[in-house]
């Protein structure tokens, strides 16, 4: 399976468009898997540098977990103030996953810095709703079947999530 | 996904073309569900091994989340595999599961062999996706090797394929 809808400006991306593996998740905030996936996907940045460029989308299971959409709207809403915003509160919302509430998410916008107010009305709103759903369908037609999904230079990742596994089949990608 | 090697026993399941036969299933203890409840629509059944599979997002959850996409193309989704009545009733509200799970259990694996996707030394059904048009022919079959699953692109793209069809046709 192949990603049909390559990555672009719209995206979430840490890294250089130039890098030679561009690593793609499809992730859930609330799923445990992506949560176990989270310090893996971090530690293969650290290693591999400048070689690798990274990006998220969303693909929360809205009927198994109560708090996925909302926080996946969370994520996006701080990207709403900045790209760097996203990004932090990506993290936190992965390093907190038992805490993903409505309160939770308010208090994570203020620990990130956004402006809070914009970011309730956002989320009371559902300003980023369709960038959620967009990003999901768009998994569902690559054939993302699960939480987490990656995709490395756009072809689907079926191996295992540990740092060693992932790390070899980028640096096969980036031969 | 079509690669016919993909599934190894992707050359026994019922092909394109055939007839569906018709079944009667338990859908919950007390209430039985038939495809042929379902003529005029088109209907995506899916076999599926056992339920409570200990992935996140499993099969049936990501069909769950997207129900309202085979809606939009006219299609109802059927889940059966060969877990009993109660079993399925479990699951689906563990699950929070908005579509019918159907129990091919007594006789075991009775309509998954009709459709000839039954493991016999499992006693369980190969994981398989069959769409059937409103005329109660199969438009398209899949078997995912039993350990993958198959996510729902196949069945979206088969979906709106037919959906070509009719609307070509009137």
């Amino acid at each position: 399976m192949s990603l049909s809808i390559p990555v672009g400006p719209e995206d979430h991306a840490q890294g250089s468009p130039d890098a030679p593996v561009t690593l793609v998740e499809y992730g859930d905030y609330q799923c445990p898997y992506c949560g176990a996936a989270y310090p893996v996907v971090k530690a293969i940045q650290a290693a591999l540098g400048a070689d690798l460029r990274f990006v998220f989308r969303n693909f929360p299971l809205s009927q198994m977990h109560e708090h996925a959409m909302q926080a996946a709207e969370a994520a996006e809403a701080a990207g709403g103030q900045g790209e760097g915003k996203f990004w932090e509160m990506h993290d936190r919302l992965y390093e907190n996953q038992n805490r993903l509430g409505p309160p939770d998410l308010v208090s994570y916008a203020g620990v990130v810095g956004l402006d809070v107010s914009r970011f309730e009305r956002d989320l009371k709103a559902g300003t980023f709703h369709t960038r959620v759903t967009h990003d999901f369908r768009g998994g569902v037609r690559s054939g993302v079947n699960g939480t987490p999904t990656f995709f490395i230079n756009g072809v689907r990742y079926d191996g295992e999530f540990d740092v060693h596994a992932l790390t070899a089949a980028i640096r096969r990608a980036a031969r | 996904m079509t690669n016919p090697t993909n599934g190894h026993d992707a050359h026994r399941a019922l092909a394109p073309g055939t007839k569906a036969p018709d079944f009667t299933l338990p859908a919950t203890p007390d209430q039985k569900v038939s495809l042929s409840d379902f003529a005029g629509q088109a209907v995506i059944l899916a076999f599926y091994p056992s339920d409570f599979s200990p992935v996140c997002g499993d099969q049936m959850a990501l069909y769950n989340e997207i129900l309202s996409d085979f809606d939009a193309l006219g299609a109802q989704l059927i889940g059966i595999s060969t877990d009993g009545a109660w079993c399925h009733a479990a699951f689906a509200q563990a699950r929070k599961l908005h579509f019918p799970l159907l129990a091919d259990f007594h006789p075991q694996g009775a309509v998954a062999s009709l459709y000839r996707v039954f493991r016999e030394q499992e006693g369980t059904s190969e994981r398989a996706l069959f769409v059937i048009d409103g005329a109660g022919v199969i438009s398209w079959s899949y078997v995912s090797p039993i350990g993958v699953n198959p996510g729902a692109d196949g069945i979206l793209a088969a979906l709106e394929r037919l959906k070509g069809t009719t609307e070509t046709r009137s």
